[in-house]
């Protein structure tokens, strides 16, 4: 199951469409962190409205999206969480810790916009001084 | 235990990590047969998803039987995974939280266990590993 | 009882006891007795019933209806023996009933007068043959004795039935969940929180959150005076399940206790928002929300 990935200006939006294999979710991260560079992207979003389960492994893939895509500049929000599969995952002792979350693409967008205006101006030239 | 009945056994075989996902969609199904809320039929297939896991890690193949279960007025699913790998040595490490031999999270078995309601596990080293787990029904009260 | 009124039917076997025979044809006389003075025995229980004041939410010709229906009912059970008619009718009857107030003891009260009455009239019409008079009431009394009882038996299950549809109707009312602004939902807990309705809580909230489309929630523990650990430790998944879909937690009105509960399980409180009190708590979410409070004349340009 291929999944597709949006670019959007400065960010990538990968949106699960089906249930992932673990093959599938490791792919994904390949994917995602190679076009990171690729594209000089400077968010990623990552939705996951389609899951109905997350485990370990989805928990771990995901964190590791996160921080490699750290590593390589930019910012990750995993968007559309079910609350069902929120629930099931805290009592799985999975928390996302430290990675940041948003309701659905349009928050996770506005979200990267406002965590990454400061490093940017309109052109996506860096180094400007961040705003108040 | 004696007392519950065990009806609609389904298996499947877990061999790869497609069969992961097949475990836990047919869990799902079937607990959403034997009337689990939404909610609850997320948790069965999450933690079906965790030692179907624990088999491709471990002992590379195995399998995973389903079943609804009644005892009494109660109902609940019954999910049994067995394999023929390695076995555990020490069963109550293996069921502490952040506890893994394989560098994953830790979370697969100790987190399964928090999301059912009985949780058991037989294992013999170099024989293998039997995990029984069951969710009852919360009835209205 | 339901085996005497198979006996009644078909002509009994060889080998039954002669009493068994004897209480089916006084059983047989009476209801005859019953049937023949419908009227006048109908009217008397209901002006009882008035007279005791019982049925006081009801009208006089509501009281009078029901009656007749009971009455009818009766002295079915005593023909046949089977209850189950019977039964069926109290349980209707106490639903009707239930929701305007009949209390359980005017229910058995108005049973019992009916059994009154109806010994009465047997004294009346045997008075002459007391020894008559004994062997109908041998047969009359434990068939009395299992109508009062089913009929009461009934109500109560009935009301138990209701309380528990109400108690759950309570549950659900209890945790409301509001929303005070725009994408901003309070919470306020009250009462004693039992893991089910922990459970039931944290559902509600995080499908709110959801419909919503909140980034703030405040929930507000002051009317909470204690939680166990169980409770406290869901409390803690709560706010890290709202975190997964996207909204900050504040957590308000912490007592001492509770405080101590979270230190003892050892939360984690770098992952938890909390704040002294609700008003603090709302603050907070206007100021994450980006609202600011000013008073009005710094919002008039001066002149």
């Amino acid at each position: 199951m291929d999944v597709p990935i949006l670019k959007q200006g400065h960010f990538l939006i990968a949106s699960i469409q089906s249930a992932l294999s673990d093959a599938d979710l490791s792919q994904l991260r390949e994917k995602l962190i190679e076009r990171v560079g690729r594209f000089r992207a400077r968010g990623v979003i990552v939705d996951v409205t389609a899951l109905d389960v997350m485990d370990s492994f989805a928990v771990r893939t995901l964190r590791d999206i996160a921080h490699m895509a750290r590593l390589r500049g930019a910012e990750t929000v995993i968007v559309g969480i079910q609350p069902e599969v929120a629930f099931a995952m805290v009592q799985l002792g999975l928390t996302l810790k430290g990675i940041s979350t948003a309701l659905d693409l349009e928050e996770g967008l506005a979200f990267l916009n406002q965590h990454t205006q400061g490093r940017l101006d309109e052109k996506g030239e860096r180094g400007r001084i961040e705003r108040g | 235990m004696d007392a519950s009945s065990v009806a609609d056994q389904l298996r499947v075989e877990i061999a790869s990590d497609v069969d992961v996902v097949q475990a836990r969609q047919h869990g799902r199904e079937l607990a959403a047969g034997a009337g689990f809320s939404t909610g609850d039929q997320t948790v069965i297939a999450a933690a079906i998803s965790e030692v179907a896991r624990n088999i491709l890690m471990y002992a590379k193949r195995g399998e995973i039987s389903l079943g609804v279960v009644a005892n009494g007025d109660q109902q609940g699913v019954v999910i049994v995974a067995r394999d023929q790998g390695p076995g555990i040595p020490d069963v109550s490490r293996a069921l502490q939280d952040g506890y893994s031999t394989s560098g994953g999270l830790g979370l697969g078995l100790p987190g399964a266990r928090r999301l059912m309601d009985d949780f058991d596990i037989a294992s013999v080293v170099g024989q293998g590993t039997t995990v029984t787990m069951r969710k009852w029904r919360r009835l209205p009260s | 009882m339901a085996t005497r009124s198979k006996e009644q039917r078909e002509s009994p076997p060889a080998g039954i006891p002669m009493h068994t025979q004897d209480t089916a044809a006084l059983l047989r006389e009476l209801v005859a007795h019953l049937r023949q003075n419908r009227t006048e025995l109908r009217e008397e229980w209901a002006r009882r019933i008035t007279r005791a004041q019982l049925l006081t939410a009801m009208t006089e010709e509501e009281i009078f209806a029901e009656a007749t229906s009971v009455y009818d009912n009766y002295v079915e059970a005593l023909e046949t023996g089977t209850f189950e008619a019977l039964q069926a009718y109290a349980r209707n009857l106490s639903e009707r009933i239930i929701p305007r107030g009949v209390e359980t003891h005017e229910v058995l009260g108005i049973v019992l007068l009916l059994r009154d009455v109806l010994a009465r009239s047997l004294f009346g019409k045997y008075q002459e043959d007391f020894d008559k008079l004994n062997r109908i009431l041998d047969a009359y009394e434990p068939a009395a004795n299992r109508i009062a009882n089913t009929v009461a038996v009934g109500f109560v299950q009935e009301r138990e039935r209701i309380i528990r549809q109400q108690q759950e109707a309570i549950r659900e009312l209890s945790t409301p969940v509001l929303q005070v602004r725009e994408r901003l939902l309070i919470l306020p807990i009250i009462g004693v929180i039992d893991p089910q309705r922990a459970r039931q809580l944290t559902e509600q909230l995080l499908q709110a959150i959801r419909t919503n489309r909140a980034k703030v929630v405040v929930i507000d523990i002051t009317g909470v005076a204690a939680m166990d650990s169980n409770v406290a430790n869901h409390l803690v998944q709560t706010v890290e399940a709202s975190r997964l879909l996207g909204a900050t937690v504040i957590v308000t009105g912490l007592s001492p206790e509770i405080a101590q509960t979270l230190v003892t399980i050892g939360v984690d409180l770098s992952e938890m928002a909390t704040v002294g009190d609700l008003q603090g708590g709302i603050e907070e979410a206007e100021r994450l929300l980006g609202y600011k409070v000013l008073p009005l004349e710094e919002l008039t340009p001066k002149a």
